[in-house]
């Protein structure tokens, strides 16, 4: 990978060495999209052997976050980076907290589809409407994941959108839900089963929404959690934080 | 508003005080010495260019830069220790309390006292450790025992060397090692009650605990003087500064609060150099 805000150290082991933690906060990133894609289907299709691969695949998950802050707190000890180095570190460590996560609530659909497979089925069409609501999940966060490889922070800003459309995915799905409970009392304990799924997806898209505040603040060097979309874009789109002095 | 993120704007910063890091600002200092057009020249040759800056007192500015960027030049205006080089000629102003003190009215001794200095390797005098700290008070004539006893040891207690030289004040400076004659010096710099304290890489000479201490002791100093200090070690600067000035070529390319010259400088020629790129 040729980064241009990577490279360019008088020391080109430091260049690696950063280069080194990014490809892997990639593959982190892919193997995640690949975790919540494979658990997407094994819930719509009921199929718990690709359920049972994803849960047995979060190790591996699990093992980058690992080695991939270990990598970083080496870098934190050994170079003492500063500026855009430090921001880029910080990130890293703050977007695998946060792929590990949505690692860990694609393991939760994947066992709602396993018990999903043992049972009756209720009607096509919330699967139909989750299914939605999962590929702009996935969409979302592959955006996220992209924005952060290319270090493009006005991508950033407009994968955070997407936010609102799964938000209210996810409020639309739970509403519906509540009305089958009502009809069926003996569908309760199923239905709230894909409640939590969905719930778990609407929380990937949080988690996504993260990654992208943290490739903001490392391209921009500007906190933007917690604001609403329309200062954090004045902040992408506008000047940097003015200097004192 | 609870909710929000002070740090996402600057603005709001100061409404946050102790929640988060506030980016302190040059315009809400009371200023100790302002630059004004400072140009220097060795012979033909220009090593200062325009520089305009203020100083905060009661803070630490650190100046970082290259080797041959000016730093030590500049930092050397302020006592005018440059008066001392030939064919150096120097422009513009440094106020200090509003006179300039590059106008000829100015007694140059006088402003010594005022303004101290440290320079990277210890240079104590070949007396005693009483001696030494007690020298700058004698050439001012003062006398008295008991006020040369009472000041030699706050001085002393000051850089935190008392309960190491305490029994031995009347044995030679040069017996203590370099961290403690740099603290020495620290102390005789101190002991006439200057207002500002030039540091010039004091701790380039020192071991890692010796140059914590020096450290630590610039912490509490700034709580009485304005401190400028010159280092090559750029950790450190992050470490004791309050504001850093970025100078590459004789020009001051960028001087802001520590934290965000260190996190989110804006000039890219900082951040080349702070993160150790080439430009």
């Amino acid at each position: 990978m040729e980064n241009k805000r990577i490279g360019g150290h008088y020391s080109h082991r430091y260049d690696a060495e950063l280069e080194e933690v990014v490809n892997r906060v990639l593959a982190m990133g892919g193997l995640v999209e690949s975790q919540l894609t494979n658990a997407l289907q094994a819930f719509i299709d009921a199929d718990s052997q690709i359920a049972q691969e994803v849960t047995e695949n979060d190790t591996r998950v699990n093992t980058f976050e690992v080695t991939i802050d270990e990598r970083c707190v080496e870098i934190l000890a050994r170079r003492q980076p500063a500026a855009m180095d430090l921001r880029l570190i910080v990130a890293v460590i703050k977007t695998i907290t946060d792929l590990e996560r949505i690692g860990d609530l694609a393991v939760a659909i994947a066992r709602t589809a396993m018990r999903q497979a043992e049972g009756d089925r209720p009607r096509k069409q919330i699967f139909r409407d989750i299914e939605t609501m999962g590929n702009r999940v996935i969409s979302m966060l592959a955006g996220a994941l992209d924005a952060f490889a290319r270090m493009d922070a006005m991508a950033a800003v407009e994968v955070v959108r997407q936010d609102f459309a799964i938000d209210s995915d996810h409020e639309a799905i739970v509403r519906q839900n509540v009305t089958f409970m009502m009809e069926d009392p003996r569908n309760i304990s199923r239905l709230l089963d894909i409640s939590h799924a969905v719930r778990a997806l609407e929380r990937v898209g949080d988690h996504a929404r993260n990654m992208c505040e943290y490739t903001i603040y490392f391209v921009k060097g500007r906190d933007v959690r917690h604001i609403d979309l329309s200062e954090m874009e004045a902040i992408v789109h506008g000047k940097k934080a003015p200097a004192e002095g | 508003m609870s909710q929000r993120n002070p740090a996402a704007s600057s603005m709001s910063a100061g409404l946050f005080e102790g929640s988060t890091r506030t980016i302190r600002s040059l315009a809400d200092e009371e200023i100790a010495i302002s630059v004004e057009n400072l140009d220097l020249y060795y012979g033909d040759s220009q090593a200062l260019k325009n520089i305009t800056m203020q100083i905060p007192k009661q803070r630490v500015t650190a100046f970082i830069g290259p080797s041959g960027c000016g730093k030590s030049t500049l930092l050397r205006c302020f006592n005018r220790m440059n008066d001392l080089v030939d064919a150096c000629r120097i422009e513009g102003a440094i106020n200090l309390h509003g006179a300039n003190i590059y106008d000829r009215k100015t007694d140059v001794a006088e402003l010594r006292r005022q303004v101290g200095m440290v320079f990277q390797k210890p240079n104590p005098f070949p007396k005693t450790i009483y001696e030494n700290v007690a020298y700058g008070l004698r050439l001012q004539g003062v006398n008295n025992k008991r006020v040369l006893d009472e000041v030699v040891e706050r001085s002393i207690k000051a850089v935190g060397l008392w309960e190491e030289v305490k029994d031995r004040l009347q044995s030679n400076a040069f017996g203590l090692s370099g961290g403690q004659q740099q603290r020495l010096v620290i102390a005789r710099a101190i002991a006439i009650e200057p207002e500002v304290i030039l540091l010039d890489e004091p701790t380039s000479a020192l071991d890692p605990i010796s140059t914590a201490k020096i450290e630590e002791l610039v912490e509490e100093l700034k709580q009485q003087y304005t401190i400028l200090i010159v280092t090559h070690n750029m950790q450190q600067a992050a470490r004791v500064s309050d504001y850093t000035a970025y100078m590459y070529l004789g020009e001051l390319i960028e001087y802001a609060d520590t934290m965000h010259l260190f996190t989110n400088p804006r000039e890219k020629a900082t951040e080349d150099y702070i993160t150790g790129r080439y430009g």
